[in-house]
């Protein structure tokens, strides 16, 4: 492992350079610009196979998609616009069960143009059968883009890996990067069972009449739910082999005897970890679920880890238009098997970068000791 | 885990040949061997006659009916005109 | 002699894709990866569970062929495979309009893919809708030939032009009408590296509306009225492949099709005019 101080884009791209992937194709866009460029130093610099520079996202998503049916570890890189443009390519990627990797710099959507950090680029895709792992921090997201190839690449989902833009992907902090040597012991060499092989001339892509299509689509959904284990087993291989624990689908800070939890994903969690600790030492039980994997969503593990609250105040920085909050709702319906369920509001803010302080996520855990419900827009 | 893929070749489960309503047929005594009719197929299903080999080598042409849609480019383009569509009796 | 692409396959009877494949394929041999764009070809080839394809296969979507290739090229040459050649097949519609940037994308790049656009002047897998490679005239059902509108109104996107034009190693257009010359120029790609295209004329009985048995015939006419021109751009020298010494007029080729039985002479003289105009700036 070395341990340096850098932005924690360059940290990124050094941990997916280590998994010596064959093809990494990516289009710039803010924020995650910066893990494309360190990329492709590293192939000006030979230590790197290939870096494409493609035309668009659209066009680096497909050439990865490619790179990984003719039997390559492929990765890509991109936030917001570059994501939507992807959109149907994500679909076909999970579709095809192409086991590629995709860090996400997570930013807002237009319109209006927006370039700072919210979630809504790679919640629109949540319905896509990719998997989606939330970091909290820089080192997580180093570390949880090496471990997305070893889930990918067993499960043969698509991972994507949401990194806040800014809040991580531009923030300077010391990280250890594991390198080739550590890599190559915990990643093993990509040998898909399906691929476009001159000695087995197989057709990949096909298309499905409604009943077969029915089921492969059902296939997707229960692969996606039987992740879970994958998800959790290669996180403690990790935290065997390199010593940092992240919770593996979800991560519980204090919330064991908390009357009052607030859920939420990515690096809101470090402001919320602030504003417990100061709530606590005043003698208030209240406590943190982080949830790490979004898809699958830990449906069992949530129930437990909630069951029993007073009241939950799920936080998070996406919305669908005219409905509920994602992640609320996500929350809500795990909620639902149990005979006596804990109130669940839901707050949304942090949209478009907009600040999301320590002082706002008290504020959160005062409204939510009225015991109403409510939704509300921080 | 299902992937949407196929062996190679598996079209050749589905017997084209029920589409057709007429049949090219080949007048063999006319038939110069040239390889065109093979050549110009869309489906692929006329053998015979193989133009890497000289002409007392190849072997007279041979419609697959399974799979002969009954286009007609084969009677279109032989150079000798030696084949006819025949209406297929029902 | 192996098969590379099975009979079985569901295009319609004369279709001209699958003859431009058999071909192409026949020069190009086993140690290809194909990339299908979404079409009438990849429709027809590869409905689950079954495929016409005897060599690799990968059908993405419409619009990105020319990145998939990329990323097959690329990922072969990463582990290490520097022979395995890939080609796309794609129709006009992914060629000329949806999937042009993308094209454009892998010319720029000089991708090692040889993209193969079988033309048949339309958006036929979905019924014959106009496409940019749709020339002035025809009816699709998106340019229908209507009162006040005669078909298209606009000529056809000169694609062979604009890839020549991003200076790749090589540039072809052919027609199915000369087999012998569409071979040529495959093989000549083949023993090419970088990025290449060959433009072909495949024409399509259904959307065309003729009779099934004349698809070489038409493909061949259109070169011989001299709507279609064959040549090649290696290096960015230009070469004729064939100048009839003497033009078929173009009506012979226009009155053989369906789609351009509403042109009157007048527009059909018109159009005589704008062939020998594009003859005349040949050198």
């Amino acid at each position: 492992m070395v341990r340096k101080t850098e932005e924690a884009s360059i940290a990124i791209a050094e941990a997916v350079k280590n998994c010596e992937p064959d093809v990494v194709a990516c289009y710039p866009i803010t924020p995650s610009t910066h893990i494309a460029e360190t990329l492709a130093k590293f192939y000006s610099d030979g230590e790197l196979k290939c870096f494409i520079a493609t035309e668009s996202e659209f066009a680096s998503i497909s050439a990865i998609c490619g790179a990984s049916a003719a039997g390559g570890r492929a990765f890509s890189t991109t936030s917001s616009q570059g994501l939507a443009l992807m959109h149907e390519v994500v679909y076909a990627a999970a579709g095809m069960r192409l086991p590629v990797v995709m860090v996400v710099g997570n930013r807002a959507l237009s319109a209006p143009l927006n370039i700072w950090c919210d979630h809504q680029d790679s919640i629109a895709e949540r319905d896509s059968g990719w998997i989606q792992l939330y970091c909290e921090s820089a080192q997580e997201g180093l570390d949880t883009a090496i471990q997305a190839f070893k889930i990918a690449e067993s499960t043969m989902l698509p991972t994507m890996v949401g990194v806040d833009g800014f809040y991580l992907t531009h923030t300077v902090e010391p990280v250890d990067v594991p390198t080739v040597e550590e890599v190559r012991k915990f990643l093993p060499k990509f040998n898909p069972q399906v691929k476009l092989d001159t000695e087995n001339p197989i057709s990949i892509g096909e298309y499905a009449m409604p009943a077969d299509y029915q089921s492969f689509r059902e296939d997707v959904h229960k692969d996606n739910l039987a992740a879970k284990s994958k998800i959790v087993e290669v996180h403690n291989e990790f935290q065997q082999m390199f010593g940092r624990n992240y919770g593996g689908l979800v991560e519980s800070y204090r919330s064991e005897d908390a009357d009052y939890v607030f859920v939420g994903m990515g690096s809101v969690i470090g402001n919320a970890k602030e504003a417990v600790d100061e709530l606590r030492a005043k003698g208030k039980k209240v406590g943190i679920v982080r949830i790490r994997s979004f898809r699958p969503f830990p449906e069992d593990e949530v129930r437990k880890m909630l069951e029993g609250k007073k009241h939950v105040a799920v936080f998070e920085k996406s919305y669908s238009m005219g409905s509920f909050a994602p992640v609320y709702a996500d929350v809500v319906n795990s909620l639902y098997p149990l005979k006596k369920r804990p109130m669940v509001s839901s707050f949304i803010g942090g949209l478009g970068g907009k600040d999301v302080t320590v002082k706002h996520v008290a504020e959160i855990f005062k409204t939510i000791r009225k015991r109403e419900h409510m939704r509300v827009w921080v | 885990m299902k992937f949407a893929i196929a062996k190679p070749r598996t079209s050749r489960e589905n017997k084209t040949g029920d589409w057709r309503s007429s049949r090219p047929v080949t007048d063999t005594a006319k038939c110069i061997k040239c390889g065109t009719c093979v050549s110009v197929c869309p489906e692929g299903c006329v053998s015979g006659p193989d133009v890497k080999k000289s002409i007392q080598e190849r072997e007279l042409p041979k419609t697959d009916y399974d799979y002969c849609k009954g286009c007609g480019i084969c009677a279109n383009e032989c150079p000798v005109k030696c084949i006819a569509m025949v209406l297929e009796e029902k | 002699m192996e098969e590379y692409f099975s009979p079985g396959h569901s295009a319609c009877a004369g279709c001209g894709m699958p003859i431009t494949v058999r071909h192409a394929l026949n020069v190009l041999g086993k140690d290809v990866i194909v990339v299908n764009a979404t079409s009438c070809l990849e429709i027809v080839s590869s409905a689950y569970p079954r495929s016409a394809w005897g060599v690799p296969y990968i059908h993405s979507l419409f619009e990105n062929a020319g990145a998939i290739a990329a990323g097959v090229v690329a990922s072969l040459r990463s582990q290490g495979n520097n022979h395995t050649k890939v080609v796309i097949f794609a129709g006009d519609g992914s060629t000329y309009d949806i999937g042009f940037g993308v094209l454009s994308g892998m010319l720029e790049r000089n991708d090692d893919v040889l993209y193969i656009c079988y033309d048949n002047e339309a958006y036929m897998n979905t019924g014959n809708q106009r496409s940019g490679s749709t020339p002035f005239g025809a009816a699709t059902t998106t340019s229908p030939a209507g009162k006040v509108r005669h078909g298209k109104l606009q000529w056809k996107k000169p694609i062979a032009e604009i890839i020549a034009a991003h200076k790749v190693p090589y540039v072809a257009t052919a027609s199915i009408g000369y087999l012998a010359d569409f071979e040529n120029k495959v093989r000549r790609a083949k023993d090419l590296t970088g990025a290449r295209f060959i433009l072909t004329l495949a024409p399509c009985v259904t959307g065309w509306n003729y009779d099934s048995a004349k698809t070489i015939e038409i493909a061949k006419l259109a070169v011989d009225t001299g709507l279609w021109m064959l040549y090649e751009v290696e290096d960015g020298k230009f070469k004729l492949s064939l100048k009839p010494s003497q033009f078929t007029p173009v009506g012979d080729y226009l009155k053989m099709q369906g789609r351009f039985r509403h042109l009157n002479e007048d527009e059909i003289k018109f159009i005589q005019e704008h062939v020998n105009k594009s003859w005349s700036e040949v050198k």
